[in-house]
């Protein structure tokens, strides 16, 4: 990989959060630090044993690779390795490995004297995943509500959480969830057709500034929300995306057992028009 | 970000409404959790242990009588115009008859059905609908133990101590918002119990829980689906009963389905089928046992002349009709799968007709 030519005065001496000095250097283009370590680890060691699953499972086809969380009777206990103990080492590997590169991305915004965007933004990622493999397993009582491992088998349990719940475009959170997925690809592809206009003239025309952006905007709707602006707004509305989907597999199970449909009686029957 | 004085007292008032209703309307852990599936799958059932309380309070069996030999003459011999349960010696015979009053009409009684002067008589018209509704429980244990299985059923199961089952559906073909722009909705959008409180069709009985049902089945055999029929609103009607069918049973869809793959009886659980059955069942017990009925109410539209006043038949006259609530009652298995019926022997034997 080559080395941009401006890369050298990124690599700023100190910043770490533990280890001191003792991994404060690059690889190549690459800082390692105490958390790079630990993510190749984790790292090395999950898809290592996501191999060994596989092998125990009986097939090679990457479809259909599953390596199941397990029976619900084990509840928070560990389960033996070839019931449902791997997915549970496998679960350990990840959150070691997530939690190890955000981290890592803390120690590098501390090198370069940055704000935690990058970070913040990233553990809400990592949030949405621990909510479904641990909070919300703990909150039900058993290990064996975390997802399964596999490409079809995850999609299945997708697919049967959801009609635990009858119809889950019912749930409020997942609404409200699939609301900020559609408006951070509105957002996103407004903002980007519009950086590719300016900056992608017709022939023999200047390419455009950001006056001319702006009065794109305010000429269609009355307002440009600027160059900064639209950052922010789409950070807002891609981590809200994320964080309203954690939620709305959270509140499924622990805070509702019944059917999503049922929760909108509330409404029904508000006395105003009940 | 600075927000003005406005703009916080907007935006803390939409943090406590969103904060009241959920504290308000959401449940709390801990919740149960059978599992009905290979680990993994996601085919469970949850219950909220606090709520389960009320609706086992609901749903309990009542005593059985005491029982008694079955000696002495046959109710037949010894009775005149005994056309169902001849067979039962006296002692059992009346044994059943205090049963069934105490099913079906505890507070009026044997005079509810009975002409005090002249037992024998059918000149009250519910004696009329008893007797059927006797061959009825005795075909359904019977005829229908794919079912009902060895549990059986009795007039409680649906009754529970009142002359009209509580869950019953006739016939709405006039709801709310027929006219103006709203009007052609196929009877959606109109939140009904009987659809889980969804915007899908609200009467999803009529086309198929009658005799002529259509058909339930959508999922296509091909790959390439069938552009005519089933199309998407026959979707919503089936959808419709299936929401009946959960709501009834107080069970999730994964109770009968793997949701990958529908109607794949493989990856179903052996509940599908009690369940196919049931449909089938339901649709037995109003085409053939409440449908002909319809004219005893229709001349007592009100009940019995002695009270209490309860409507017999639907607001659009006809009958009131049997779904999976009128005996589930919101458990997956009635009254908690209690065995009454084996108590009655009479009820487990078919009656003529």
């Amino acid at each position: 990989m080559a080395m941009l030519s401006f890369e050298q005065k990124y690599r700023v001496r100190g910043g770490t959060l533990v280890g001191g000095d003792l991994f404060d250097f690059w690889m190549g283009p690459f800082y390692v630090g105490l958390f790079g370590i630990t993510t190749v680890f984790f790292s090395l060691l999950g898809t290592a044993l996501i191999l060994l699953g596989a092998a125990w499972g009986g097939t090679w086809n990457p479809w259909l690779i599953n390596i199941a969380p397990p029976d619900l009777k084990y509840g928070l206990t560990l389960a033996p390795m070839r019931e449902g103990g791997l997915w549970q080492v496998i679960t350990v590997c990840a959150i070691g490995a997530f939690v190890s590169w955000a981290l890592r991305q803390v120690e590098i915004s501390r090198k370069l004297g940055m704000g935690y965007h990058i970070p913040f933004a990233y553990s809400v990622a990592v949030f949405a995943y621990v909510t479904l493999v641990v909070i919300r397993p703990v909150a039900m009582g058993a290990w064996g509500h975390g997802f399964p491992y596999g490409i079809f088998s995850h999609l299945d349990w997708v697919s049967n959480v959801g009609y635990q719940h009858l119809h889950f475009h019912y749930n409020p959170a997942h609404m409200i969830a699939v609301t900020f997925f559609f408006t951070t690809v509105l957002a996103l592809s407004l903002h980007g057709a519009l950086v590719l206009s300016a900056l992608n003239p017709q022939k023999g025309e200047p390419v455009k500034t950001t006056e001319h952006e702006n009065s794109f905007f305010r000429d269609i709707i009355g307002y440009s929300i600027g160059t900064l602006g639209i950052h922010r707004l789409g950070l807002f509305v891609a981590l809200s995306a994320g964080f309203w989907s954690a939620v709305c597999i959270l509140i499924s199970g622990p805070f509702w057992t019944r059917g999503w449909p049922e929760w909108w009686n509330w409404w029904l029957n508000l006395p105003i028009w009940h | 970000m600075k927000l003005n004085i406005m703009q916080t007292v907007v935006l803390a008032g939409v943090v406590l409404a969103g904060a009241a209703i959920a504290v308000t309307t959401l449940e709390r852990p801990p919740v149960q959790v059978t599992q009905n599936g290979y680990r993994g799958v996601g085919m469970q059932q949850l219950s909220n242990p606090r709520l389960a309380e009320a609706m086992a309070a609901r749903n309990q069996a009542p005593q059985s009588i005491v029982s008694v030999p079955d000696v002495g003459p046959k109710a037949g011999q010894l009775y005149k115009n005994v056309q169902v349960l001849g067979d039962l010696g006296v002692a059992q015979f009346a044994r059943t008859m205090a049963a069934i009053t105490a099913w079906v009409s505890p507070e009026q009684g044997c005079n509810y059905c009975h002409n005090p002067n002249n037992m024998a008589s059918d000149e009250v018209y519910t004696k009329v609908v008893a007797r059927r509704m006797f061959q009825m429980t005795a075909a359904l244990n019977t005829q229908w133990q794919d079912h009902v299985q060895q549990t059986g059923v009795t007039c409680y199961t649906c009754h529970r101590g009142q002359p009209v089952p509580a869950y019953n559906w006739s016939e709405d073909t006039k709801p709310p918002r027929l006219a103006g722009l709203s009007a052609g909705q196929a009877g959606q959008n109109m939140p009904r119990a009987s659809v889980g409180s969804t915007s899908l069709p609200y009467d999803p009985f009529t086309p198929f829980l009658e005799d002529r049902p259509a058909n339930i089945r959508v999922q296509g055999t091909a790959i390439h689906p069938n552009p005519k029929v089933p199309g998407t609103k026959e979707t919503e009607w089936t959808y419709g009963l299936m929401m009946h069918m959960s709501t009834s049973l107080g069970v999730n869809c994964t109770f009968c389905h793997n949701s990958r793959n529908w109607s794949s009886w493989e990856e179903s659980t052996p509940q599908r089928m009690t369940a196919w059955y049931g449909i089938r069942m339901v649709r037995d017990i109003n085409a053939n046992y409440i449908t002909p009925l319809t004219p005893q109410w229709q001349a007592h539209p009100n009940g019995p002349e002695g009270g209490p006043v309860q409507a017999r038949l639907g607001h659009e006259g006809d009958a009131l009709k049997v779904n999976c609530t009128t005996c589930h009652q919101g458990v997956n298995k009635p009254l908690y799968g209690a065995a009454m019926a084996k108590d009655y022997p009479a009820l487990l034997i078919p009656q003529s007709r």
